[in-house]
């Protein structure tokens, strides 16, 4: 089975169709960053409290709204968190609810609104530590354990933490559930220290505006840092040009991607510019493989325009080019279907990152070579395009003949 | 060309064998369950796939530098009374910005060489510049400013350090975040109950004990009236004591500077008061009961509070002079008592500590992200080996052969380094599952095209792979490049990340390269001449 084989596919040719598709995305994503959306920045930019809260049915998120109201909340964002399947909610408080002062007052006044209906003197077994719990079968001793007591109820409390939290996804909707991980005593006992609310909380994230800015910091150093090392491996590699056409390749790539998020209302955390890295990394490789392929045609085909030289190459290796992106494709695809919502900004960003790459490549990085040598030509000078080693090896030759 | 082969062989075995045990260790038990608890043990999990605490704090390094200030100042005026140096003022105008700025006013301009002599004796540490008006400046030599922050932050680590390792949490991170923040990364697994760690971290566990002029009071107006004249002495202060059993926040008036401080402090436990209600005994080092018995002989008949962070917890007349030993009385619990010994024992925090992070990853979340991670880094890897056999055929098998392989050695890499696999972590797994096949990829679609050209097909596997080798180096440089850097710029999650990928890309030159061609040349070595290479 193969595809492309004997392609002779005039990519140069069609370069303005190219540009054109290019522009339309990177300025309908300018745009929106611009006008729209802006670029929507995660809680590790931005600041703020995010409590992710699974509940134990289908959530209703006015009525949560409502009783974050009573207690009087203001300027909180509630959303549905993930598949509905998931009965997740994520309720979000601004940076200027987040001071250092009390970092995580917020949080508890989140979770203390959402307790609703306490019994008197009960504890919730949703939200209850470890600690708690075993310090309570300790005390009550359902299990007239004796000496062996703090290793048996050790144990049981692991059981049923193992079991709410890993089996249930964190939330319990009766007792009687645990009636399959310990002794029927040990749940009567329970029953008379714990309630269980409907939720429990499966995450939070409180992010204070300093650690915030020192983030966004880091995260522009890290993208600086990498263009200008592709910049410089390329420039030791190639000619400069080549690094030059790489990184507008790139800059081109990284517009597209972010754009892509301010469309779409995705947020941009961390791991989604660790994922933006990532892309730079791969674009760069797809251009890399066309351009080594360049080079060592042009040292067999001194005679052709480059412009033939570079679709010959593009030609040649684009059976590997879309192989190798429909490849990382399907496995980043994988990742964005299954891999969960922890890791869905991260995957989006690749499934765009790579397309786009890939696409680049062809499109951007080689039409730019060309044009630059289509210029130097037309005002007289030599083509710096064509590797200068080369050039000096056959004059040595030729002198010492 | 056999010999030479079969060493191969048994080499890629030899690997294979290697890096499984980086992954599994040897299991007692070769069940499934077994064999996931052995990885378990392994390969060490972050916080993201396990569930726990991640927490950032801020060491309030200026409250490190205004101990030493304050201490100075104290000085300074002792041994201006002592050489009978008129002055009229001398305070910080700027505490908490300039927590080392001193500012003498009134100094009489004859009494100047006096001053500087005092200064060079007795504040060593300090520079002293005239100022405008008849005033003087004293401010901390700079390198010792940096040298006392420093030691703040590696101060505050050890405490915290010893109070999470009595807690039993287990593998803790606790160390210095950030470049020259003055920041402290903990991390804690496992964790359900961040609020109870960061109690015991929190409390600076500042123990002073310093002298009460008066109290408790109602009120701090109270509390000042109550004083000679009507207004609180030079050398006092206002101090909160603790509530009493209807809430009433009681006030006393107490000294500047305190007579012990918690460094002098070697101990202290559970125990009992004189009622046999729960009180803490603490034990005071060498030069600490030096200097409490200087100052309980001086104040025979005074009164003398124990102050717990800032807090005036209780007040006992001096009968005599005491060395070495007290205990803090107070309406304690059982439990408070425990967690304040604890507290005590394992060292004061020279500074006070402000979070600037909290992540509480729930374990349930850790449960379903390691499962999601999983599943779908089996289904990428099964799309992609069908993938590889359906266009390749038998060489197919060879790419196969190269990533599972490719696989085992990117695991074992991390049970032996142990490095910790995050979440992103995973997706990096998945991702050079990707860009791993890439190389295959390279070297299949040369050898492809030099068939083409008319090669046979040994000549066209060897061309095939040196043609493609200078590029897969190529390719594999700049990503590591990329995975570097952001290794150096992210955070835990990230650079799990660039962990994986890294250690993948780089087991990835071995089994692209070396194992693929040993496979191909083991499979021409099989065929006859003439025979097709099935690729």
């Amino acid at each position: 089975m193969e595809f492309f084989k004997d392609a002779n596919i005039d990519f140069l040719g069609k370069k303005w169709y190219f540009l054109a598709f290019s522009l339309i995305f990177s300025v309908a994503g300018v745009l929106s960053m611009l006008f729209w959306h802006g670029i929507p920045l995660g809680v590790d930019f931005r600041g703020g409290t995010l409590v992710y809260v699974k509940f134990s049915k289908a959530p209703d998120t006015n009525a949560i709204r409502a009783q974050l109201d009573r207690a009087g909340l203001k300027d909180f964002r509630i959303q549905q968190y993930g598949p509905a399947a998931n009965d997740e909610v994520l309720v979000a408080l601004d940076v200027r609810k987040t001071s250092e002062q009390a970092l995580d007052q917020g949080k508890a006044q989140i979770i203390k609104a959402l307790e609703t209906n306490v019994p008197q003197g009960k504890v919730d077994l949703n939200n209850a530590s470890s600690l708690t719990i075993s310090n309570y079968l300790l005390e009550k001793d359902p299990l007239r354990a004796g000496t062996e007591a703090n290793q048996r109820y050790a144990a049981i409390t692991q059981a049923i933490v193992g079991y709410r939290d890993k089996t249930r996804g964190g939330v319990l909707s009766s007792l009687d559930e645990l009636k399959s991980v310990t002794d029927p005593a040990v749940v009567a006992s329970l029953n008379d220290g714990f309630y269980l609310s409907e939720f429990g909380v499966r995450n939070v994230e409180i992010v204070g505006p300093q650690v915030g800015k020192q983030l966004r910091n880091q995260a522009l150093w890290a993208i600086l840092y990498s263009l200008l090392g592709m910049l410089v491996y390329l420039w030791f590699r190639f000619e400069w040009i080549y690094g030059l056409a790489a990184v507008v390749t790139v800059f081109h790539d990284t517009l597209i991607t972010v754009g892509a998020f301010s469309l779409a209302n995705k947020e941009i955390s961390l791991t989604v510019i660790a994922a933006i890295l990532t892309l730079v990394g791969y674009s760069n490789n797809d251009t890399i493989v066309i351009f080594d392929r360049i080079r060592e045609n042009i040292k067999l085909m001194r005679r052709e325009k480059l412009a033939d030289i570079v679709n010959r190459s593009i030609n040649q290796t684009l059976s590997r080019t879309i192989l190798t992106a429909g490849l990382t494709f399907l496995t980043v695809l994988a990742l964005y279907l299954f891999g969960g919502e922890v890791l869905h900004g991260f995957s989006f960003a690749l499934v765009i990152g790579i397309l786009i790459g890939t696409y680049s490549s062809i499109a951007i990085a080689a039409p730019i070579l060309v044009a630059y040598q289509e210029w130097r030509a037309g005002r007289g000078k030599r083509p710096i395009a064509m590797p200068v080693d080369t050039g000096k090896r056959v004059e040595k030759v030729k002198a010492k003949a | 060309m056999t010999k030479n082969l079969t060493w191969k062989l048994v080499l890629i075995v030899a690997t294979l064998l290697f890096f499984l045990f980086g992954i599994f260790g040897v299991p007692n038990n070769w069940s499934g369950k077994g064999l996931i608890s052995a990885i378990t043990d392994r390969i060490h999990l972050g916080l993201d796939l396990r569930g726990g605490t991640h927490l950032i704090l801020q060491v309030k390094v200026n409250d490190a530098i205004s101990v030493d200030s304050d201490a100075a100042m104290e000085r300074l005026k002792e041994a201006l009374r002592t050489a009978k140096i008129n002055y009229a003022d001398i305070s910080k105008p700027d505490p908490a910005s300039n927590p080392d700025r001193i500012v003498i006013k009134g100094v009489p301009p004859e009494s100047s060489g006096d001053l500087r002599s005092i200064a060079t004796d007795r504040l060593a540490e300090y520079d002293l510049a005239s100022g405008p008006e008849n005033t003087w400046v004293i401010t901390m030599k700079p390198q010792l400013m940096a040298s006392l922050k420093n030691q703040a932050v590696t101060q505050a680590i050890e405490t915290i350090r010893n109070r999470i390792d009595q807690l039993g949490v287990s593998e803790p991170v606790i160390q210095e975040h950030g470049l020259g923040q003055y920041q402290i990364l903990v991390q804690l697994p496992g964790v359900d109950d961040p609020a109870r760690v960061k109690e015991i971290m929190q409390s600076t566990a500042m123990l002073e004990i310093r002298q009460v002029f008066g109290g408790p009071y109602n009120s701090e107006q109270e509390a000042i009236q109550g004083q000679p004249g009507g207004s609180l002495p030079m050398d006092a202060m206002l101090m909160q004591g603790k509530r009493t059993p209807d809430g009433q926040q009681t006030w006393y008036v107490v000294a500047r500077t305190s007579a012990v401080t918690g460094r002098d402090l070697r101990d202290a436990r559970p125990g009992q008061d004189r009622n046999g209600m729960p009180a803490v005994s603490f034990n005071l080092t060498g030069e600490g009961g030096r200097k409490f018995y200087t100052f309980t002989s001086a104040h025979v008949g005074d009164n003398l509070g124990v102050v717990l962070d800032g807090r005036v917890q209780s007040v006992a007349r001096i009968n005599d002079a005491i060395r070495d030993s007290g205990i803090i009385e107070g309406r304690f619990t059982e439990q408070e008592v425990k967690d304040q010994s604890m507290v005590l024992r394992s060292g004061a925090l020279p500074a006070g500590i402000a979070y600037l992070e909290e992540r509480t990853v729930g374990p349930s979340l850790g449960a379903d992200s390691i499962r999601s991670g999983v599943r779908a880094a089996v289904i990428g890897m099964v799309a992609v080996l069908i993938f590889m056999l359906v266009y390749y055929r038998g060489a197919g098998i060879n790419a196969d052969v190269a990533l599972i392989l490719n696989l085992i050695i990117l695991l074992g890499f991390l049970g032996f380094s142990g490095a910790t696999l995050t979440l992103p972590g995973i997706a990096g797994v998945i991702l050079t599952i990707g860009m791993g096949v890439d190389s295959n990829v390279l070297i299949f679609e040369r050898i492809r095209e030099e068939l083409r050209n008319g090669k046979t097909p040994a000549s066209a596997v060897d061309q095939g792979f040196s043609h493609a080798w200078i590029t897969i180096v190529d390719t594999h440089v700049t990503t590591i490049v990329s995975a570097f850097i952001l290794f150096i710029f992210g955070t835990g999650p990230v650079r799990g990340f660039a962990v994986t990928l890294t250690f993948g890309l780089l087991a990835n030159l071995f089994t692209a390269v070396f194992v693929s061609r040993v496979v191909f040349d083991w499979i021409l070595s099989r065929k006859q001449r003439g025979e097709a290479l099935s690729i």
